[in-house]
């Protein structure tokens, strides 16, 4: 099945371009150019991986990705940013994203990132359904 | 010459700075779309080796993509030629509405962030003074910087008239700027600078404006 990716970032021609491209590699791609797009999108759906850019205006990344790991706790955020720092990537990792990609992307790298990011979801997603089941039986003393 | 520099200080060196790692920012990003658009490029050739035709129609696309970055990166590092070079002289002939244009360029990035709009009104004639232009910015830049913060989001209006006895710098639409003036008339470092330009600072918080007065020659 292919892999469900939603781009966030302020630069509409670098969205489209790279959406395009990741639909050329079969990904099932959408994309927002605020946070705040990012975030409504997000209410609706779910997304394999959420690649979101650092600096945008009013929402910046990291005030995003906590948000969205309230609304989501096993979303699989990466970021993708023009000027990494060390600090900022280990806030960001601390905060719970997956990873950091410096601009220009490397297409291989994303890829397999991404690759990374949905078997990541699924694990968590997986252990979440093992512990309801297991809460829902010890509830019922079975 | 480098124009007092005893004035430009470290809050000189952190706005130098602070617009250096802006406009670096904008130009990553500029490559960042060039590096896509050729990694695209690379996808239909391999596609088109692969059997699938190539529309050109998209080609021409993608080239005039790769054009409009070129010219969006053009304007990014000529804005960055005018910031570098504002430091050459310690007092030159400015055109005081240029001098506003470059500095609502390097404030872009800024005032989107805080969901503020900075337009420059241009006015029917030149405002030309002998002043320094870098440290000029420097103090206009700490008062836009505070006017944005002053205003929150919406449109801070800059604009340049001529006066008897030189020019004056307004910026004007700074919301709540009745409620904190102090905050933006604090003494340093924007008093030094004012010292050094001979210019003089003034709020107006009924008419939510600040005025900077400059003298025809700072010399």
């Amino acid at each position: 099945m292919a892999e469900k990716v939603l781009i966030v970032d302020d630069d509409k021609a670098f969205l489209a371009i790279l959406a395009e491209r990741m639909q050329n590699r079969g990904m099932e791609v959408s994309t927002a150019d605020s946070a705040a797009a990012a975030l409504k999108m997000l209410e609706k759906e779910t997304y394999d991986a959420v690649l979101l850019d650092l600096m945008m205006p009013e929402m910046g990344g990291i005030e995003a990705l906590q948000i969205m790991r309230k609304k989501q706790p096993e979303v699989q955020v990466i970021f993708v940013t023009g000027h990494p720092s060390v600090s900022k990537g280990v806030e960001a990792m601390k905060l719970g994203a997956m990873d950091f990609i410096p601009k220009p992307v490397d297409m291989n790298e994303l890829t397999e990132k991404i690759h990374q990011a949905k078997a990541g979801r699924m694990i968590l997603v997986e252990k979440r359904s093992q512990e309801k089941i297991k809460k829902i039986l010890t509830d019922k003393g079975w | 010459m480098i124009p007092d520099a005893g004035v430009i200080g470290q809050s000189g060196l952190q706005f130098f700075g602070k617009m250096c790692a802006s406009i670096s920012h904008d130009i990553k990003n500029v490559l960042a779309v060039i590096n896509e658009n050729a990694g695209l490029l690379e996808d239909l050739c391999a596609m088109a080796e692969k059997g699938r035709s190539m529309d050109p129609s998209r080609l021409k696309r993608l080239a005039g993509d790769i054009q409009e970055q070129i010219r969006r990166g053009d304007r990014i590092v000529t804005g960055m030629n005018r910031f570098a070079h504002s430091a050459d002289e310690a007092s030159t002939d400015v055109d005081l509405s240029e001098l506003l244009d470059l500095l609502a360029a390097l404030a872009l990035r800024f005032a989107a962030a805080r969901g503020v709009r900075v337009q420059v009104n241009r006015p029917p004639a030149a405002v030309r003074v002998t002043t320094a232009p870098f440290l000029l910015l420097n103090l206009m830049w700490l008062c836009l910087e505070g006017a944005m913060a002053t205003a929150g989001p919406g449109t801070v209006e800059l604009a340049a008239e001529n006066a008897a006895d030189g020019a004056c710098l307004r910026l004007c639409r700074i919301e709540g700027l009745k409620e904190a003036p102090a905050a933006f008339l604090s003494a340093e470092p924007k008093g030094a600078l004012c010292l050094a330009l001979k210019a003089q600072l003034s709020l107006d918080p009924e008419k939510n404006e600040m005025a900077l007065r400059l003298p025809k020659n700072r010399v």
